[in-house]
């Protein structure tokens, strides 16, 4: 765990990603504390322009509900379906992958085409869908956006577990007489689980702007500010008051550079490029 | 020739279980909706007597099970019959075809103003890796990516054609202007710059990152040493020795980002009010319209199927080394 961690604090992008992360998850977890007013309420009169008045420091929307309480209300929900979304995905491919690798032959066959299936649906078409039919709320868009992204995980985890499957310490556990369920946690599963890992930021930016994408055309959940409902809401008043839409955006961005930034740190940490050179 | 034909044959016929599963799959998520295409058709009218919902499910079939309803799908997707559209009022064939050609331009312009753009920019960073240069179109690019194309769409709509007003902020066309030929697609053009820009930008920084990474990979490898020693001067090592041999990946990714960029039409299309056939999938969503949905996920999957066979061919062009030995053991 130390050489992680080590090596994660020596890469400038992981270190700036998991500032910008720390600030936001602050953000949303102390969110009640800090800003103790409800996102949802009419706290003053409308459209107030930002930094116009010191108690409305970035301005009030067409209701006359406050910015900055919105914004960082905001992003519990994005930060919650990103990172769960991603959870979803991970252990749903990890899973797949490694039974279809171990068992080979038909089962194999037949969940890869399944795989290949998953893979040529557009990952957001079918998170509207399953939204749309399943009704919006938070624990339908995470396993709507899992559903799109399990593929990634299931093709590495595969691959690597096909590798695996060959070392000797495999053979090692096999010839001592280990149980093939066994076999499969205690030996292959945490080796092949480094690379899957690799794909975690990529996982969750990609939800943090499909959650983003499914708000802004109103399929968010109705019970949570999300920053893709702020932007819908809006758009209708671009003209006249641009940076309703323009501050929730920014909230997304830097999100989701947070992540990148992060993963980029986390790859150095697991050393996976490392390995390559 | 007789290759590509092979890649083709092969490629067809092992995309028919991966298609059944699709169809399948979309048939048991709808079965999952609460109410059937009768139902949201009687909302439609207004309302209807429990007769008339009678009928119309016999007429339909949808008083069956759901086995022989599935068989009843299949058998008319086979005839290309892809069903009615409850919103529309009219066969869904028809409303696809029409919309497609507007998606397809929208996503092929993006494509290749991201291919180009981001190939380009991605040799310029990674000629000198480590130079100013490079870290500025690395943290762009990466800014880039992080940014969600429907909110993009909006800045540009604020900034071209709000402020600047250079630029149409929806439609496809402008609406019985009269015009035809030239000054007709011109006028398209000028309405699908912002469209193409923001589903775009997305990749661009996707490819340029992309084409640095690989660059710098090919940059360690023994020929390019032999190019030094040779005496080749930089540009042209970068030219013809690195960029050529890392642009072959991104080939390979314009076939796997096809699905991500036609989800990314959908909300790109309705940001600008696009009549094309991603916002079908919105359309047939807001108006609870099963069949409609059921057909553009199937449409989109036949599409995907269709682009990365495409990239497939273009690949097996580019490097004559894929698939030549299975040719020679045959």
């Amino acid at each position: 765990m130390k050489p992680l961690l080590r090596r994660f604090a020596s890469s400038p992008e992981g270190v700036a990603g998991a500032l910008i992360l720390l600030l936001l998850a602050f953000a949303a977890v102390l969110a009640p504390m800090i800003l103790p007013g409800d996102p949802a309420a009419i706290v003053g009169r409308p459209l107030l322009p930002p930094f116009a008045d010191a108690s409305f420091p970035l301005g009030t929307d067409q209701l006359g509900r406050d910015v900055l309480t919105r914004l960082v209300y905001g992003s519990q929900a994005s930060l919650t379906v990103g990172f769960s979304s991603a959870v979803v995905a991970i252990v749903v491919g990890t899973l797949v992958g490694t039974v279809a690798g171990l068992t080979g032959g038909l089962v194999d066959e037949g969940l890869m085409r399944v795989v290949d299936a998953f893979q040529i649906v557009p990952g957001f078409l079918l998170a509207l869908a399953f939204v749309s039919v399943a009704g919006p709320s938070l624990a339908v868009i995470v396993l709507a956006i899992g559903l799109g992204a399990w593929t990634g995980p299931a093709r590495l985890a595969r691959a690597e577990v096909l590798s695996i499957r060959e070392r000797d310490y495999v053979a090692a556990a096999r010839v001592v007489g280990m149980h093939p369920a066994e076999i499969a946690f205690r030996e292959v599963l945490p080796n092949a689980l480094p690379p899957v890992l690799s794909l975690v930021s990529v996982i969750v930016a990609a939800a943090v702007l499909i959650e983003a994408a499914l708000s802004f055309l109103g399929l968010g959940d109705p019970n949570s500010v999300t920053w893709g409902g702020m932007i819908a809401e809006g758009r209708n008043l671009l003209r006249s008051a641009p940076f309703l839409s323009i501050i929730p955006g920014l909230g997304l961005v830097s999100a989701v550079v947070g992540v990148y930034l992060f993963g980029e740190g986390l790859v150095e940490g697991l050393s996976i490029r490392g390995r390559r050179l | 020739m007789h290759r590509a034909w092979r890649l083709t044959k092969r490629r067809l016929i092992a995309s028919i279980p991966v298609l059944a599963i699709v169809i399948l799959g979309t048939f048991l998520l709808m079965e999952l909706a609460p109410g059937d295409a009768v139902d949201a058709y009687l909302v439609s009218l207004g309302g209807g007597d429990s007769g008339l919902a009678e009928d119309l499910r016999q007429s339909y079939g949808l008083d069956q099970s759901a086995l022989s309803r599935l068989w009843l799908y299949v058998s008319s997707l086979a005839r290309l019959d892809l069903g009615w559209s409850i919103i529309f009022n009219r066969p869904i064939l028809d409303v696809v075809l029409e919309r497609l050609p507007n998606t397809l331009w929208l996503m092929g312009s993006a494509t290749a103003l991201a291919f180009t753009l981001g190939s380009l920019l991605g040799i310029v960073a990674g000629a000198r890796p480590g130079s100013a240069l490079d870290r500025v179109l690395s943290i762009g690019s990466l800014t880039l990516y992080a940014v969600p194309g429907f909110w993009l769409g909006l800045v540009l709509i604020l900034v071209f054609s709000v402020q600047l007003r250079w630029l149409p902020t929806s439609g496809i066309e402008t609406i019985a202007s009269g015009k035809a030929g030239i000054a007709r697609a011109l006028d398209i053009a000028r309405h699908l710059v912002l469209p193409v820009a923001s589903l775009g930008f997305i990749y661009l920084a996707l490819f340029l990152r992309m084409m640095r990474a690989g660059m710098g990979e090919v940059w360690r490898q023994d020929f390019v040493l032999a190019a030094k020693a040779k005496g080749l001067s930089r540009w042209r090592i970068v030219v013809h020795h690195v960029a050529r041999n890392a642009l072959l990946p991104l080939v390979t990714m314009l076939g796997l980002q096809a699905a991500t960029m036609l989800g990314g039409s959908v909300v790109i299309e309705s940001v600008f009010a696009i009549p094309g056939f991603g916002r079908l999938a919105q359309e047939a969503v807001a108006g609870r319209d099963a069949p409609l949905l059921m057909a553009v996920i199937i449409v989109s999957a036949v599409l995907v199927i269709i682009v990365n066979l495409l990239v497939d061919i273009a690949y097996a062009w580019l490097d004559p080394r894929v698939g030549s030995s299975e040719v020679a053991s045959k």
